[in-house]
């Protein structure tokens, strides 16, 4: 081993040399000098307490490797999570333009260098707007509850109201995220009521909506599909009687529903959001979110939105496209503190997947996707409500996913969940946490990826499951 | 040939693929792609299985998505992304305050391995001790790198981090029971994040202008302090690149009131390993994981913004938090003082694993090099574009600036017309990155922030220099050129008028067409 002092090969300067000569130019004599302006008790004493480096390209990749070996996989295993990532194919060419170097590590640059960067951007909520048959859409927001609570917190500032009502069905996930956000309202919190949720149907229970209704609701969103599966069969109903208490209906949508079920926007929603994760992303434990709002056009809606918007135009050449940014001083970047809320950097890798998805899919491509999960999900239901002590809650027609109770098994679900590991397949999503009124219940999702054979496979196993109880 | 050697200019031109916008390139009945066809049993067991959604919630008319064969949408796409200028691809000295810095290829490998990308956020905790200890080990490294105790991976980017931490700050006051704590102080030169975040959180903002040398005014916080702060959120260095030698008189004077105080450390790329923000007394703070640590900034995310505290505020951190004990690491939920969540899940675990790699790969005197050469770079820089005509150096004469430097073309723009947007434009043309300006309100003028991180070579940094100097040439010689340009890049100068206007706001194809047509419709509208 030579006492040679290290050169990295992420850091060119690191030859001695380099940096020798380049201090002589700036007629520093040392780093050190370079770092007179930190005084010395401000300064780390000592090195950092950091493991040894592993400092080839082949051993890192082995050391990783070993650590992401200790990890149970979705490809190796039969998995029926979801509860806002689901496992849906990704097309090949999603991942190849998203790899390409160009897009994968670009960042703020402008929209000549980086044309082709805001054209897919352009590109992205154009699609996105073809789906959810509204006009405007931002880039993109962190991740779907986000993108909810934002559109909370924007129904609220074009209102003046106090009030938000949200589904006692939602996700714990989703809720806590929206719950923080509406803390910091301009001039207060935002209030939250809970609107009931239907025990037999899983629905919104829209009586109890109606009595909570009042001019004080700035907004009421409801799931659509809900977190627990299910269809929001009333929704039209629902988004006339918000409309006719003078609030805005924010409907929290999973895109990939919407080749066979309505766009929000023909139910009344004012504002239509989610997560785009299922449009193209893997899962990567939970990196590949990304959330997106829709409104119609309409310059109240639109003054409203909080992150950076890319409108197209001309350049100065007749008839050659041009992007510009629209109403920059709306955001955070433009009129700090006086910006709506705060924008930063957020997802934009994933949306200019999504809207590749979405290109490749096309019309017919989401209409036959959102059949078959519907398809492969009902079967899975039926199939799984037919095991002994096994009961599929709820009657109401539901999207990809449904609630499983495990409840006259006399075994929790985490014993379940525990048992089906052993059959290489990761349960549903255990809900005994945060809906105690469904007693042992899963969250079960099926996806376009599942076959006939994987849910038979499953059938089997949980047969076994329910068995041993 | 080559690049110019004597001039180091190159003949560059972009790809310029005149694309149209994907919707319209449609063909009615082309597929990109089929999808899965249900099984014939499943289909006579089940049948269409969308009767089953109430007739007035189906989709009647499919979208008006575009129809486009696989093989012309990838095309389409591959041209955008040549139409692109990552940082892979240039010396990306440009965008100051972001630190482009080079992301290591074996790090796209390893996120690509199913054991990362075919993880589901929710599995068992047992089936994910691989990523676990990942993080666990990461949250050990930061705690070394900044001195704090505890660390979070949860928010999706630095604003959002800062963000988090301004929900701490709040939950802290509400803890003591102490209501009138309303303000947060930060200054004009920490990124907007620091005002508009607390401001989201609820807060009312007090921004602190520059003094004469540019350093945060000490005297002007004094008098801004009171009962009624919450907090400080402040950059340093700043993104000036000029480092408040003073920072703990500041950080004191916060705790003497009451506050507690949030280093925003998205411009720690030159300190590492040489300050912390505990020797500086900080109660918070957040890193730009994909910046300092290395992640490719993916067309602006995913990212990470990892928030750090000290012990007395752990509790309040999101949830849910890793933990180890003796039967392995733990994802815990239960923690009645926290937040809550600012995302869903625990983070972005691609920036998270690539983080943990760059760091092993480096370790102790690794990260100081990284330090030392994006210090010494960012000096060698500044030395060689002060001789530039019509650069103006502003603020701490004499003074060493660390990572990066915000500059002016004041001079530029007073004897030729031609400001720091026109040469930004003109970079294009090059084949480099436009640099990046400044946020608003423009204090320097005619702004520029460049910041020559470890991973550019005396020699990218010579032909940096050399277009800088190049295009200062043209603008005494030929201004109009300039303020004409890209000349040489994918489209030309968008000058967007009226692109704010309700008449004109277009943001998506349909949104576009509909208003072409009523223009059309109607010429005067």
């Amino acid at each position: 081993m030579s006492n040679d002092p290290v050169v990295y090969p992420y850091i060119p300067n690191s030859v001695p040399e380099i940096k020798a000569r380049m201090l002589a130019e700036i007629g520093a004599g040392s780093i050190e000098e370079l770092y007179a302006e930190i005084p010395t008790h401000l300064r780390f004493k000592g090195p950092l307490n950091l493991p040894e480096p592993i400092l080839d390209e082949a051993s890192i990749k082995r050391h990783v490797e070993q650590l992401l070996r200790k990890n149970r996989n979705c490809s190796e295993y039969l998995s029926f999570l979801g509860a806002g990532c689901a496992q849906h194919y990704v097309p090949a060419v999603c991942d190849e333009i998203n790899n390409r170097a160009e897009f994968l590590t670009a960042y703020v640059g402008e929209s000549y260098a980086d044309h082709g960067k805001w054209q897919a951007f352009f590109e992205y909520a154009s699609l996105m707007g073809d789906l959810l048959e509204m006009d405007v859409l931002s880039c993109p927001l962190y991740d779907g509850p986000q993108a909810a609570a934002t559109s909370l917190r924007m129904a609220s500032r074009i209102s003046g109201r106090p009030r938000i009502l949200l589904p006692r069905s939602m996700g714990e996930e989703t809720l806590s995220v929206i719950r923080n956000y509406l803390k910091g309202g301009r001039d207060s919190a935002l209030e939250v009521g809970l609107i009931e949720l239907d025990p037999a149907t899983g629905l919104v229970d829209v009586r109890d909506l109606r009595s909570k209704l009042s001019d004080r609701t700035a907004a009421v969103a409801i799931e659509n599909p809900g977190y627990l599966g299910v269809i929001e069969t009333r929704a039209e109903e629902i988004g006339r009687m918000v409309k006719a208490h003078g609030a805005e209906l924010v409907v929290y949508t999973d895109p990939i529903s919407l080749g066979v079920m309505a766009p929000p926007a023909n139910y009344g929603a004012t504002f239509a959001c989610g997560d785009f994760h299922s449009l193209g992303m893997h899962l990567l434990c939970g990196g590949g979110q990304g959330g997106f709002i829709a409104t119609h056009d309409d310059m109240r809606y639109v003054a409203e939105f909080k992150d950076l918007m890319f409108g197209l135009t001309e350049t100065v050449r007749e008839g050659e496209y041009g992007f510009g940014e629209v109403l920059f001083e709306r955001t955070s970047y433009g009129s700090r503190e006086k910006g709506k809320e705060y924008t930063g950097t957020t997802t934009g890798l994933w949306a200019i997947t999504a809207g590749v998805y979405l290109a490749l899919m096309g019309p017919r491509g989401m209409q036959e996707l959102g059949q078959v999960i519907m398809q492969r999900s009902q079967y899975a239901a039926k199939r799984i409500a037919g095991i002994q002590g096994v009961k599929v809650l709820f009657p109401t027609p539901f999207f990809k996913e449904f609630v499983v109770s495990f409840g006259d098994t006399g075994q929790s679900v985490e014993q379940v969940n525990k048992s089906l590991l052993e059959h290489r397949i990761l349960g549903g999503r255990d809900l005994s946490g945060e809906f105690p009124e469904l007693g042992q219940s899963a969250l079960y999702c099926v996806t376009e990826i599942m076959t006939k054979e994987d849910i038979d496979r499953l059938v089997t196993a949980l047969e076994a499951v329910a068995g041993q109880g | 040939m080559g690049r110019n050697q004597s001039t180091l200019l190159r003949k560059f031109h972009q790809a310029r693929w005149d694309e149209e916008i994907i919707c319209e390139m449609s063909v009615p009945g082309e597929r990109g792609i089929l999808v899965p066809r249900v099984e014939r049993e499943i289909e006579a067991e089940i049948g269409d299985g969308v009767s089953r959604i109430p007739a007035n919630l189906r989709r009647e008319k499919p979208a008006a998505l575009p129809e486009v064969s696989q093989v012309r949408t990838l095309r389409h796409f591959l041209r955008l992304s040549q139409e692109t200028m990552g940082a892979d691809m240039t010396v990306d000295a440009s965008e100051g305050t972001c630190t482009m810095k080079y992301s290591p290829k074996v790090h796209e490998q390893l996120v690509g391995n199913p054991g990362l990308r075919d993880i589901h956020p929710l599995q068992d905790e047992d089936t994910m001790q691989g990523i676990l200890e990942v993080y666990y080990r990461l949250e050990e490294f930061l705690k070394e790198i900044s001195g704090l105790d505890h660390f979070s991976f949860q928010p999706g980017g630095g604003a959002q981090g800062v963000y988090a931490n301004a929900c701490m700050v709040r939950a802290w006051h509400e803890a003591r029971g102490d209501e009138k704590r309303s303000e947060i102080i930060t200054t004009l030169f920490s990124h907007p994040c620091d005002a508009a975040s607390p401001a989201t959180a609820g807060y009312k903002v007090i921004t602190l202008m520059p003094d004469e040398s540019g350093y945060p005014d000490l005297e002007a916080m004094m008098a801004a302090l009171s009962e009624r702060t919450a907090g400080i959120f402040i950059t340093n260095p700043e993104d000036t690149g000029i480092y408040n030698p003073r920072i703990d008189e500041f950080v004191k004077a916060a705790h003497r009131v009451g506050a507690l105080c949030a280093y925003d450390q998205a411009n720690a790329n030159g300190i590492l390993g040489i300050t912390r923000a505990k020797e500086a007394g900080f109660d918070l703070c957040h890193f730009n994981i994909h910046k300092t640590f290395s992640s490719p900034h993916a067309c602006m995310g995913h990212s990470t913004g990892a928030v750090g505290v000290v012990g007395k505020l752990g509790r309040f951190l999101p949830v849910p938090r890793v933990t180890l004990d003796g039967s392995g690491y733990h994802l815990e939920y239960d923690r009645p003082d926290s937040i809550g969540r600012v995302r869903c899940f625990f983070g972005n675990a691609p920036t998270i694993l690539r983080a943990y790699a760059w760091i092993m790969q480096h370790g102790a005197d690794g990260l100081r090099e990284v330090a030392e050469c994006s210090v010494l770079n960012n000096n060698y820089l500044l030395k060689k574009l002060s001789e530039i005509p019509g650069v103006v150096i502003q603020y701490a004469q004499g003074k060493r600036r660390l990572e990066q430097v915000r500059y002016s073309w004041d001079k530029l723009k007073q004897d030729t017309g031609v400001g720091t947007e026109d040469v930004m434009r003109r970079m294009a043309d090059f084949g480099l990155q436009h640099y990046w300006m400044s946020h608003p309100p423009w204090i320097v003028p005619e702004p520029f922030t460049l910041e020559p991180c470890e991973s550019y070579s005396k020699d990218d940094l010579d032909e940096y220099i050399a277009v800088l100097r190049q295009i200062s040439r043209e603008a005494y010689q030929d201004p109009e050129f300039v303020k004409n340009a890209p000349h040489n890049s994918v489209v030309h100068k968008v000058p967007s008028p009226g692109i704010d206007e309700p008449e004109r706001i277009a943001v998506t194809w349909r949104q576009y067409q509909r208003k072409k047509r009523t223009a059309t419709a109607d010429p005067k509208a």
